[in-house]
């Protein structure tokens, strides 16, 4: 493939919220919720962000390193599944904020958790057809969990953006496959607030089904095995179900650890896989080999296999801010629920 | 009143079967069963069904009908099906049924059926339904589950008798110990005492390792008049006795909590009928639906003085190898408990013990087997006492 990851950039809402504050307020054991989900805090987007700006400032983190101008982007596809608008497309919005409109084509996905990934094979297949010279794929989420739902502990903000082209590529990708199923253990219907949950389903015939499947199937497409790759990046909705998998395929916990991120900021859905790639990309040498295999609900797994180039040495990665840096956030950012749940929008004031 | 015997019997594996529907694993049991016996279609008279709520979970009723139709003994046999409803004890009435229609002399060749499909609901949902099985008017509608009446039973047991809650664990973990040995069983894997009691509470004192889990499953016998077992079998295995007896449908309303008075009743009418006491037991299989259910039961069943379960269990005389080998299978706990198939299925795991063919978990010379299911917080009880004729 021509077609290659060129730069890319991260951004994680900088509150926080412990899974303890949030046990307390619903007579829950929080401490051992958060330890079952291998959650110790999540992320919380402040009232004045949203998908919009999570995703813009992703961009620009990844214009400003890979020096490109945003006029030379000839698509951008955001997938999330919380866009601020159920009509009225977030895509054109970061394009014009970014200033990379109007000569341009953008559209929104929605694709359960790997709506991100999917906009990446998206944009590295118009630029390999050469209809593009650079094409920019961002999953972000601002994810819901009802009031006492489970999903609280887990649900919550980020994204990162990948531009896509053939100059100057850091992460050139080796293969791509896909495995899609509906299998429908996640769901919200239009009008909905808060999605619905299978409980136990999503474990095995949901995530570990498609996971599995799809990176063992990329694997044998490669002639590859675990061992060969340094790092493996997977759907994280928890911090339990990518330990187990990668388990499973024969990853090590040092293969896995740099690109979990869900143990110290939750699930961040359509921003998960995304986030994980940009927190291995910035630590990756030139000549490593990465595993990426997205999953969404109902919708199935993307797997990538990408080897980082030579090209990484010249890569100006400090144009950007580092998804660790971002991470890790003073205690003064931990938040208690009733802040938590203002900034969230679950208060209903006057007007509203 | 003529002989019964065991000529076959099966199940499917439990567990949480989510790409396999109620008729298929319905299909999937009666076939074992039906295979195990030998006889074909056309040799069977009547089908009795133990489900308890497929209205609810599934959104099927006239269950009978549909697995005698899937079955294959409907459409061109037009075999008489009869469902068969009372909670936990589903499965065993059904086979109660059975029993008196061959014994009748009404009908020769009949097979019993059980199952119950629950996890394609969610969890709540699901334990809502269960909650079925005790009074709505005057139980639940005030907030009480199946677990919480369950929950007051330990207590009072804890309180009265000294029951510990290491005690009650320990149920959990030999029951498990015992599921590791049964490849049909939803949990096959030994877990430590430290692990029940660190689990989280459903109702205190109980928690989730001392409840049965939600499943999936079915199982399938085949009963035959002492006329004709020989024909197909040179193993049968007779049903020597069924008792069963009823009690208030509401916990508040009984003469007493530590002890159920159903089971108590039901015992000896089956041990009158069989002429026998519990110490002629080899092996048995009781109603765990939660661990102070199997300690409760393995008093009223007199295999352990009243107050004496909970030390029986410590000292586990109970599991394998002990004085009496109880829940072989895993019990409600670790083989899974599908509530309409689990009676029918503590049938079958006492057929193998009978006829030696428990491979790993064979209790050692068993002759006489004893299944013990219960309906609601107690309102149901059925105890079949069964002997090996080899």
């Amino acid at each position: 493939m021509k077609a290659g990851i060129v730069s890319y950039g991260a951004y994680v809402p900088k509150y926080r919220i412990r899974p303890e504050e949030i046990g307390r307020v619903w007579g829950e054991d929080g401490a051992t919720r958060g330890k079952g989900l291998g959650i110790m805090s999540k992320s919380i987007p402040s009232p004045d962000e949203d998908v919009i700006t999570i995703a813009v400032e992703a961009a620009r983190s990844a214009l400003l390193r890979a020096g490109i101008d945003p006029q030379d982007i000839g698509a951008i596809y955001t997938g999330s599944e919380s866009h601020p608008y159920a009509v009225k497309p977030t895509s054109s919005v970061v394009a014009e904020a970014i200033l990379a409109a109007p000569d341009m084509t953008a559209a929104d996905y929605e694709f359960a958790c790997k709506a991100g990934t999917a906009a990446l094979q998206n944009v590295l297949g118009l630029v390999n057809t050469g209809w593009i010279k650079y094409g920019m794929a961002i999953g972000a989420d601002t994810s819901q969990g009802a009031p006492g739902d489970p999903l609280e502990y887990s649900a919550s903000a980020g994204g990162a953006a990948f531009i896509a082209g053939t100059e100057r590529i850091i992460a050139k990708i080796n293969g791509m496959y896909s495995y899609t199923t509906d299998t429908p253990d996640f769901w919200r219907r239009e009008g909905q607030a808060y999605p619905s949950h299978g409980g136990r389903f999503t474990g095995e015939p949901a995530y570990f089904k498609h996971v599995l499947t799809a990176a063992r199937r990329m694997m044998e497409l490669e002639g590859t095995e675990a061992k060969d790759y340094d790092y493996v990046v997977l759907h994280q909705p928890n911090g339990k179900f990518p330990r187990r998998a990668a388990a499973k395929l024969g990853f090590t916990d040092e293969q896995l650890a740099p690109g979990l991120l869900t143990p110290r900021i939750g699930n961040t859905y359509s921003g998960a896989v995304p986030l994980g790639l940009s927190a291995v990309l910035d630590i990756a040498k030139p000549g490593d080999r990465i595993l990426v295999t997205s999953f969404g609900s109902g919708a199935g797994s993307d797997a990538f296999d990408i080897s980082v180039t030579d090209e990484m040495e010249r890569f100006n990665r400090s144009a950007g801010p580092l998804v660790e840096d971002m991470i890790n956030v003073p205690e003064e950012y931990y938040v208690d629920y009733a802040t938590y749940v203002k900034f969230r929008g679950k208060i209903r004031r006057k007007g509203d | 009143m003529r002989d019964v015997y065991v000529i076959g019997a099966g199940t499917t594996r439990f567990g949480e079967l989510w790409e396999r529907s109620f008729r298929d694993i319905g299909i999937e049991a009666g076939i074992k069963a039906i295979n195990d016996s030998g006889i074909t279609g056309n040799d069977i008279d009547a089908l009795y069904i133990g489900n308890m709520s497929a209205g609810a979970f599934i959104n099927q009723e006239h269950v009978g009908a549909l697995i005698a139709d899937y079955v294959g003994l409907a459409g061109s046999l037009h075999i008489p099906a009869t469902r068969v409803e009372a909670a936990g004890a589903s499965g065993a009435l059904a086979f109660k049924e059975a029993y008196l229609s061959i014994s009748s002399g009404m009908y020769d060749i009949v097979v019993v059926g059980g199952a119950e499909k629950m996890t394609d609901i969610g969890d709540e949902m699901a334990n809502y339904i269960t909650s079925m099985a005790i009074d709505q008017e005057w139980e639940t509608v005030f907030g009480a589950t199946y677990a919480s009446l369950q929950a007051m039973m330990a207590r009072a047991h804890m309180e009265r008798y000294g029951t510990t809650r290491e005690q009650l664990g320990m149920v959990s973990v030999i029951n498990h110990r015992h599921g590791a040995l049964n490849p049909d069983a939803q949990f096959q894997r030994e877990i430590k005492l430290e692990t029940v009691l660190k689990s989280g509470y459903v109702a205190e004192p109980l928690r989730v390792f001392d409840m049965a889990p939600l499943s999936d499953g079915a199982a399938a016998l085949v009963l035959a008049s002492g006329d004709v077992a020989r024909k197909y079998t040179d193993r049968p295995v007779k049903v020597k006795a069924i008792g069963q007896a009823s009690d208030t449908i509401s916990l508040h309303d009984r003469r007493e909590i530590c002890t159920m008075d159903s089971t108590v009743y039901a015992a000896k009418r089956a041990y009158d009928m069989a002429g026998m006491g519990p110490e002629d037991i080899d092996v048995a299989e009781v109603y765990d639906s939660s661990t102070i259910a199997e300690i409760m039961a393995i008093e009223d069943l007199g295999f352990f003085p009243k107050g004496e379960g909970g030390k029986a269990v410590e000292d586990e005389k109970i599991a394998l190898g002990g004085e009496i080998p109880i829940n072989t299978s895993g019990g409600l706990k670790a083989r899974g408990h599908p509530v309409g198939a689990t009676g029918v299925a503590q049938i079958v795991e006492i057929v193998k013990q009978l006829r030696g063919d428990a491979d790993r978990r064979q209790v050692k010379d068993a002759k006489i087997g004893l299944a013990h299911a219960v309906g609601g917080s107690g309102a149901t009880a059925v105890v079949s006492i069964l002997e090996a004729e080899i």
